[in-house]
């Protein structure tokens, strides 16, 4: 029943919102129970690593290292973090810079992605000509293989570019991940095409189309290129292609602190909790966007 | 036979003046294919091609590559007992790991479907936020520490299980199991939200016809109305599944140490980057990349033709 048919129920007085609601004929109560124990219980498994570091970074140093564990801190503090932002600002390079690389190489990388991979899929979902049956194939293919198989020719190919140790080395390839095109294209193609060809009668060329019509009804797609991309690109360590200190990502500067040792364990936990952040509150924020992309996400054969 | 063959050619010519016509009128598309098309192909097609040319070659990055045949294939597979053990571990995290992990994510993406709206955000982002974490998985070297003072230990020795605390992540025996253990709290990923998208698509209609037609339990409903109905989804899950189970390495590395104790932790990819970036032997590394090449697109096509018949 949708909301405007509830409400004009209840205007008239007649609809009563039941209290329980009328269970589909083909569920047991107990079946019910069991699995949604066994779903918190799994829930439960899950979430605590995440909870016991959440925790660990705000444990003061006594408690950390007290015995018996606890796993909840007593006395929560933000010591460890502002310990964190000490050690940093006492590094050779710069708190800020470390954080402006990451920033930068997340925010180009993320927006070329987006502005190329909606191109890409733009065509490719809405328009027939020879080769783009093939071409999807291939970038379908192509999702399988993790970056590593390809890390060695691929360090070779942007040492040809001569893209070594600037952050291009990781900017440009990360326009062009599969993922978002596939992702981009898949929700493309429940755009209707009336809505281009009226477009088209009204004067407006490709460029116009994709801007003005295509681009604006497919926010949702953004928002998930754009988790993917963040996502990726954030928790990049770079080591492989930035040499320079004063060009290395954030992440890979706090993965150093963590390898301090013991009297760096505090804020080695403050590290894991500022570099999955990101990424997190992310995806929260665009949760409902993403699995509306999602929908459109399976494979035909 | 001659005219056949004059008569086929002329047949090809003309599909391909069709094809270059209509080409020309789709000048457009190419236009916006273009830039997606060229970063693509040098990013992502052009490193598996110089792989497979590599992987036939001596090449260290200093010296030109040198033409060595199927050298590096033979040397891979007849004397590097330790990338056989980088195999059988592969595949055994991936037989492991692989199913049990897209199992997970579709029971629980399912589960988890007839909640409200409110906790099911919540569930969502509790079962997917280990996949994103980065590297939070280290946490887990805590709870497995090798003295009695971590988790593990300390509560199998209350217990009385153990007197002794096991070195996990050194003893050969504990490796594999625990890295198990961590890829699959990180398995919940890209599949596991397709299927709950997918699983909310799914028309309404559909169960109550189920109804009528005698569907008696949830099980019943999944295998007939709701699987049929996910294929698509099932088949991007199983590509996704496919890419992690194979790709494993940072756990492993971050976890049992590189080199582990005994090559006890080696998977593919660790071979793969032992050779490429420890010993730059570049076409030996390539030929590990072109075997596991191969492996992901045979599982993949394997486990096509199984979904095929999901539901029937």
């Amino acid at each position: 029943m949708s909301k405007k048919q509830k409400k004009e129920i209840s205007e008239n007085g007649v609809y009563h919102k039941k209290l329980i609601k009328r269970r589909k004929p083909n569920r047991s109560i107990w079946g019910d129970f069991f699995l949604y124990m066994f779903l918190m219980l799994m829930a439960l498994i899950m979430a605590f690593p995440m909870i016991y570091a959440i925790n660990s970074a705000l444990k003061p140093l006594d408690e950390l290292f007290m015995f018996p564990p606890k796993i909840l801190a007593k006395h929560p503090t933000l010591d460890n973090f502002s310990d964190l932002f000490v050690t940093m600002g006492k590094s050779w390079v710069t708190f800020s810079r470390y954080l402006f690389n990451t920033v930068f190489i997340t925010v180009v990388g993320t927006a070329g992605h987006l502005i190329v991979a909606s191109m890409g899929a733009f065509v490719l979902s809405k328009y027939e000509f020879p080769g783009n049956q093939t071409f999807f194939k291939i970038v379908t293919v192509s999702m399988m293989f993790t970056g590593y198989v390809t890390a060695i020719p691929n360090y070779l190919i942007i040492n040809a570019l001569g893209w070594v140790d600037t952050y291009w080395a990781i900017i440009i390839p990360a326009f062009a991940s599969p993922m978002g095109l596939f992702l981009m294209k898949q929700f493309m193609e429940g755009l209707p095409m009336s809505l281009i060809e009226a477009a088209k009668i009204d004067g407006a060329n490709e460029w116009k189309v994709f801007m003005g019509i295509v681009m604006p009804n497919v926010k949702p797609a953004w928002m998930t290129l754009i988790i993917f991309s963040v996502q990726g690109l954030w928790n990049n360590r770079a080591a492989t292609f930035i040499y320079s200190e004063e060009r290395k990502t954030l992440v890979f500067a706090l993965q150093q602190i963590q390898g301090g040792g013991i009297a760096r364990t505090g804020q080695g936990a403050a590290v894991l909790i500022v570099v999955i952040i990101v990424p997190i509150i992310t995806f929260i924020l665009s949760e409902s966007q993403v699995l509306e992309t999602m929908a459109s996400s399976g494979l035909k054969d | 036979m001659k005219e056949y063959f004059r008569k086929y050619f002329m047949l090809k010519k003309h599909n391909f003046k069709v094809g270059v016509k209509k080409a020309k009128r789709a000048k457009m598309c190419y236009l916006f294919l273009a830039p997606y098309a060229i970063l693509f192909i040098t990013f992502f097609v052009l490193p598996v091609i110089t792989s497979i040319f590599f992987s036939f070659t001596y090449y260290n990055i200093l010296e030109k590559p040198r033409f060595i045949g199927i050298q590096n294939y033979l040397s891979l597979i007849l004397e590097d007992d330790v990338f056989l053990t980088g195999i059988k571990n592969t595949l055994l995290i991936a037989i492991v790991t692989g199913p049990l992990g897209y199992i997970m994510s579709f029971l629980f993406a399912w589960l988890i479907n007839e909640l409200p709206r409110w906790i099911r955000t919540i569930a969502v982002v509790v079962f997917y936020a280990p996949s994103i974490a980065g590297n939070l998985y280290v946490i887990f070297s805590v709870f497995f520490r090798g003295d009695a003072y971590g988790y593990a230990n300390a509560l199998l020795m209350d217990l009385g299980i153990i007197n002794a605390p096991i070195l996990w992540f050194i003893n050969p025996t504990y490796m594999l199991p625990i890295c198990m253990v961590v890829i699959l709290w990180m398995s919940l990923g890209t599949g596991f939200l397709s299927f709950v998208a997918g699983l909310q698509g799914v028309d309404r209609a559909q169960f109550e016809a189920g109804y009528m037609d005698g569907v008696k339990n949830r099980w019943q409903e999944l295998w007939y109305i709701t699987l049929p109905n996910m294929k698509p989804m099932l088949l991007f899950g199983a590509v996704m599944s496919i890419t992690q189970a194979f790709g494993v390495c940072d756990v492993t590395m971050a976890l049992c140490g590189y080199p582990s104790t005994d090559y006890a932790a080696r998977t593919i990819v660790t071979h793969l980057y032992d050779y490429g970036f420890s010993r730059f032997e570049m076409g030996y590394a390539s030929a590990i990349a072109v075997v596991l090449f191969l492996m992901m697109i045979l599982c993949n096509k394997a486990i096509q033709s199984m979904l095929r018949r999901v539901g029937t």
